[in-house]
């Protein structure tokens, strides 16, 4: 897997930003069939966290019904200065994305 | 079924839809829908409102189609959105996604991009901090479903 994220680098104290983000990864809904009729097997990410300077801020289920490369996009208040760290989960891996901010 | 009223947004066009199904593939109902909807809210009454569902009236491809979700709520500590839970009653799977907040969110928004097997109704479902249970929704026309087959 593969991410690209948008995380405002600097923000004030109080501000909600929007983060987005977007998930190389073919969600394979396992809802599909092979030029030879069989089923491709399920393949998805079924969890992202974000975590703001070790506290969980966001947290998503995805089920087959979440398009190939996910688009995510959430808000979170901008607390203070710190790392953002965005976390897909599928059955093999976790991805993982950081992002820093500057809050003043 | 509790206080759950569906309300039609937008005008839909009679087009109809079109699904390309794999071979023996089951799909959501109606009922499905309704049994997924009370694993999340039990026998709580559902209230239609502050939820705004937006995704396009029309899709021409329901393989990624944008997904906006938003609650009214102010996200303070005594008074947020925890959860946001968005269900589809003709994909094979009713549930959709399922998003945590919390005070920390500032804002009930969630965007996304889901794949629809045919037209049809969405839900979002917004449980809050008090318990209680709100609703939104909205239909769209989809003129080529996801789910066909690879080629």
């Amino acid at each position: 897997m593969s991410a690209r994220i948008a995380v405002p680098a600097r923000a004030r104290r109080g501000e909600v930003i929007l983060i987005r983000t977007l998930l190389s990864h073919p969600m394979e809904s396992g809802f599909r069939n092979d030029a030879a009729g069989r089923a491709i097997p399920r393949d998805i990410v079924h969890s992202f966290v974000c975590t703001y300077n070790g506290e969980e801020v966001f947290r998503a289920e995805f089920f087959p019904a979440i398009a190939a490369n996910p688009f995510l996009a959430f808000t979170t208040v901008a607390t203070e200065s710190g790392e953002l760290v965005l976390s897909w989960t599928d059955d093999r891996e976790t991805h993982r994305e950081t992002a820093r901010i500057t809050v003043t | 079924m509790s206080a759950l009223v569906i309300t039609r947004r937008r005008l839909i066009a009679s087009a109809g839809g079109f699904a390309l199904v794999g071979g023996g593939l089951a799909h959501a109902t109606p009922q499905t829908m309704a049994a997924a909807i009370r694993e999340v809210v039990g026998e709580a009454p559902v209230r239609p409102g502050r939820v705004a569902l937006e995704i396009p009236p029309i899709a021409e491809n329901g393989n990624a189609v944008a997904l906006n979700v938003t609650v009214q709520s102010p996200m303070t500590a005594t008074d947020h959105v925890r959860a946001i839970h968005v269900f589809s009653e003709k994909n094979p799977l009713p549930n959709v996604a399922r998003f945590q907040l919390g005070p920390r969110s500032g804002r009930a928004l969630v965007q996304t991009r889901i794949r629809l097997a045919d037209s049809q109704t969405l839900i979002a479902i917004a449980a809050m901090s008090d318990g209680s249970f709100w609703s939104g929704s909205a239909s769209i026309v989809v003129t080529l479903g996801a789910c066909g087959d690879s080629t």
